[in-house]
């Protein structure tokens, strides 16, 4: 825990975003100081350790969903700090953020279903030598609910050959609730160091809430940074 | 100058939206449809001097932002 102290996570805000204050409450109960940024700002504060990109529903999903937020001002600063090999993490709405913006491969399409789900869901932790993984063991399997209608995670055969051979899955669904390619829930980029995924860890970090696996997420960041 | 942009799903991509659309029509009776595809029409009114321009121009505003190409194929029509 000893990082931790010093860690300082930035969180975007984008109009439509609503999942910003549990995850702030996340992160500060896991001891990181919280920094909330708005998306028309130009350039990220100095010294910031990871950025978050929270879920919701930035500009009402339209077009596709985090399409604009991806155009918004910040971004550049982000795309930046994540090329620099700066930490990112996307949630959700983050995660289409992150894939509209290529910072990640893929596209997330509209549930196989046709239906907004939202469930608690179990969630398979894959091979990846990430910070967000580490607290965790190959193959555990851990609760974190999931809340979207465009989940249904895409990407060509070449693509998903890579992000295997590279253990870039750490997390894929049990029983694939949206019709993602290979059950995938969560990937991150080659370097490790930008994740996306669908589920909310953020959710669940408090045991009131119903559950301390996403504690579980947010520690395991924080005590390998 | 009047732009219409047509986006269509890559044909590799299943189509939730246009699935729903067929059952539909088939529980209507429309029994001559084999299969259904949703896409988007996103019509632009844009200055330009000549048509090649206008093309060029929507054609940057639909890689940088209005088409995906991981998921989305589009044609650019003018009147």
């Amino acid at each position: 825990m000893f990082g931790s102290l010093f860690l300082k996570s930035g969180i975007i805000i984008f109009p439509g975003s609503n999942c910003d204050n549990e995850l702030q409450n996340a992160l500060e109960s896991v001891g990181s100081s919280v920094i909330r940024i708005w998306h028309k700002e130009v350039n990220l504060p100095k010294n910031i350790d990871i950025i978050f990109l929270p879920g919701g529903f930035s500009y009402g999903d339209y077009l596709r969903p985090g399409a604009i937020a991806a155009k918004s001002p910040i971004l550049n600063s982000i795309i930046s700090f994540g090329k620099a090999g700066g930490y990112i993490v996307g949630i959700c709405n983050g995660f289409q953020v992150l894939l509209e913006s290529d910072l990640l491969t893929g596209a997330l399409l509209r549930n196989k279903n046709q239906k907004f789900i939202c469930k608690d869901e179990k969630i398979i932790i894959g091979a990846c030598d990430s910070i967000f993984t580490k607290n965790f063991t190959s193959g555990e399997v851990v609760n974190f609910p999931i809340a979207h209608n465009d989940g249904s995670y895409f990407c060509t055969d070449k693509s998903l050959k890579s992000l295997i051979d590279n253990d870039q899955i750490p997390f894929s669904y049990k029983e694939n609730p949206n019709g993602s390619k290979a059950s995938i829930a969560g990937i991150c980029s080659l370097n490790k160091r930008i994740l996306g995924l669908m589920p909310h860890p953020e959710r669940v970090v408090f045991k009131e809430n119903g559950g301390t696996d996403g504690f579980k997420f947010f520690n395991s960041i924080i005590e390998n940074f | 100058m009047k732009v219409r942009l047509e986006i269509r799903l890559n044909p590799d991509i299943l189509d939730p939206q246009g699935d729903a659309i067929n059952n539909a029509l088939q529980q209507m009776n429309f029994k001559s449809v084999s299969s259904v595809r949703q896409g988007k029409l996103i019509e632009l009114d844009v200055k330009a001097s000549n048509q090649e321009e206008a093309h060029n121009l929507v054609k940057k505003m639909a890689e940088e932002l209005l088409v995906n190409p991981i998921m989305e194929t589009y044609t650019i029509s003018m009147e």
